[in-house]
């Protein structure tokens, strides 16, 4: 059996959003060089809605492809749906990631909530605080 | 194109190891242990195998123990030179930082056993350890040196010759896991003052699954798997009788070729390193010159290296890497972090252990495939971004 899905695989020969959005809403940043991934989300916000979303990824293939997932579930999609994403709905539409890579996904569902605070930080607009735990990193950083 | 340049990790068997093989599953079937015709036969050639293997290492055929392979004789080489040391009131070890798992968590458990190990540091970058840091290491209640031949990721070349007579002056037995070294670089127990040594046929083109330990005699083996009297007592269990033949043969066929390989190959490796070399922010890790023919291993830095696999498979290129994802643990490889490589570029590792015949087309092939990956990666890579704005430092 291959290590990854043909979904996986397609998503990290063909990511979908990667870039950077200058003029972005909100942009969340999670993981470090030294555990080996980084997931960089960028969002822009029109009304409620995820007008674009961009991703810049250091990391393996799960990586690359979760970031790329994640942005394709959202963009598009009220803000409300994005705050909802969880890790599971995106190793779902990967249709499945080995298990010591469900991190990937984990990496993407934070990257995604962290620029979403960030948007409601920036634009001064009142949010529920305990949707956005301090830092829930993972157990390789100190 | 397809490249298999993962040769560290495992070989293809040659033609001649593989017909060496298919009597002994086929027609001369029988068991050594048994006293009938069939199983004479069988045991007629495991001790022509054995004189063979004994003959290409420079000792005797009582000397050489058969295993599944090189971990269970590193395993078995330091527990027994461990337990020889304890009857003394020894129970020091001195090994490397960078040794493979099988020697580093035999080390770990003998450690929890109540034995002291003293883990050498490699000198930065080039991966190798001295005499003279074993001199200064060795103690009163030293039992075993345990040091590489070569090493399996940086392909650095250790001086186990110089290491060997250090220990034989001393008095302390000297083991070395040379099993990526053998049939690749020149090697022989005798003249390299080596008392115990590993090795592992599917590293030069032999079958998975059969390895040798060498122990000078005198050197009293510890049992690790009970139970008959095959292998002098020393290593219950059937002999593995098709793949000790074909491990012969192989291992005589890579000796007979090594030096002409080894002249094939180098010009070619080297050709490889200069070409990796003209990637920016990328660097050699191991020693340039005291080298296995075969390795290249570089960090290219803002990468992560399994994604670099993933698309390097995609080209027709196998190849492996020191980072965590591809290790399974959080950490990346030992043996980069030993050279001083910090976590961030260690994870950016690649590793192309090439195979002999390896043409100068295929490596072209590989340095713009690499080139072209790594440059794909950094373009998505918000490392890579940080690192060209100067809001995060080069290390490399």
């Amino acid at each position: 059996m291959a290590l990854y899905s043909e979904k996986v695989m397609d998503h990290f020969r063909n990511p979908r959003n990667v870039g950077v959005i200058e003029d972005a809403d909100g942009v969340g940043e999670v993981g470090n060089a030294k555990c080996g991934d980084i997931m960089k989300i960028y969002l822009k916000i029109e009304g409620d809605t995820v007008a674009d979303a961009k991703f810049e990824t250091f990391g393996c293939g799960s990586a690359i492809a979760s970031s790329s997932m994640a942005t394709e579930l959202i963009k598009g999609h009220p803000v409300s749906e994005a705050l909802a994403l969880s890790n599971k709905a995106v190793v779902e539409a990967l249709d499945g990631l080995p298990a010591h890579k469900l991190h990937c996904s984990v990496l993407a569902e934070e990257a995604i909530k962290a620029a979403l605070k960030d948007y409601y930080d920036r634009h001064g607009i009142e949010y529920d605080h305990s949707l956005f735990p301090d830092c829930a990193h993972c157990e390789g950083c100190e | 194109m397809q490249i298999y340049a993962d040769n560290a990790a495992t070989t293809r068997m040659s033609r001649r190891a593989i017909e060496a093989m298919l009597p002994y599953l086929d027609t001369i079937y029988g068991n050594p242990s048994s006293i009938h015709s069939a199983g004479q036969r069988a045991d007629e050639a495991l001790a022509d195998a054995r004189a063979r293997v004994a003959k290409l290492l420079g000792c005797q055929p009582g000397e050489i123990t058969f295993t599944s392979g090189g971990s269970e004789a590193d395993n078995q080489a330091i527990v027994s030179a461990a337990k020889l040391g304890e009857r003394k009131g020894k129970k020091h070890i001195i090994s490397t930082a960078i040794e493979h798992h099988a020697v580093l968590h035999t080390l770990k458990r003998l450690e929890k056993e109540g034995w002291e190990v003293t883990l050498l540091r490699p000198a930065p970058v080039t991966g190798l350890i001295t005499a003279a840091q074993v001199a200064e290491a060795i103690r009163e209640d030293t039992c075993l040196v345990t040091v590489m031949a070569a090493n399996n990721e940086i392909g650095t070349i250790l001086p186990i010759k110089e290491i060997g007579a250090v220990c034989r002056a001393r008095g302390v037995l000297f083991h070395t896991d040379a099993v990526q070294a053998v049939g690749h670089v020149p090697i022989d127990v005798t003249a390299q003052n080596v008392d115990l040594l590993s090795l592992s046929a599917h590293k030069f083109h032999g079958p998975k699954g059969v390895g040798a330990l060498y122990a000078r005699r005198g050197v009293r083996l510890t049992n690790l798997i009970e139970g008959g009297a095959q292998e002098r007592g020393k290593r219950a269990g059937t002999e593995n009788v098709a793949g000790i033949v074909s491990m012969a043969a192989a291992l005589e066929e890579a000796c007979a070729n090594r030096e002409a390989n080894a002249a094939r190959l180098i010009p070619l490796r080297d050709r490889l390193i200069t070409g990796l070399a003209a990637i920016p922010h990328s660097a050699l890790n191991g020693d340039p010159a005291q080298r296995l023919p075969g390795n290249v291993n570089f960090c290219f830095e803002g990468i992560e290296g399994e994604s670099l696999l993933i698309l390097l498979d995609d080209k027709g290129i196998c190849a492996s890497s020191g980072s965590a994802c591809t290790s399974g643990s959080l950490d990346p490889s030992h043996v980069l972090l030993a050279i001083g490589r910090v976590h961030d570029v260690a994870h950016g590792s690649l590793r192309l252990s090439l195979g002999e015949d390896v043409t100068e087309e295929e490596i072209d092939y590989l340095i713009r495939c690499v080139g072209e990956a790594v440059a794909y990666l950094r373009g998505m890579s918000p490392v890579w971004r940080e690192l060209q704005s100067g809001e995060r430092q080069f290390i490399l």
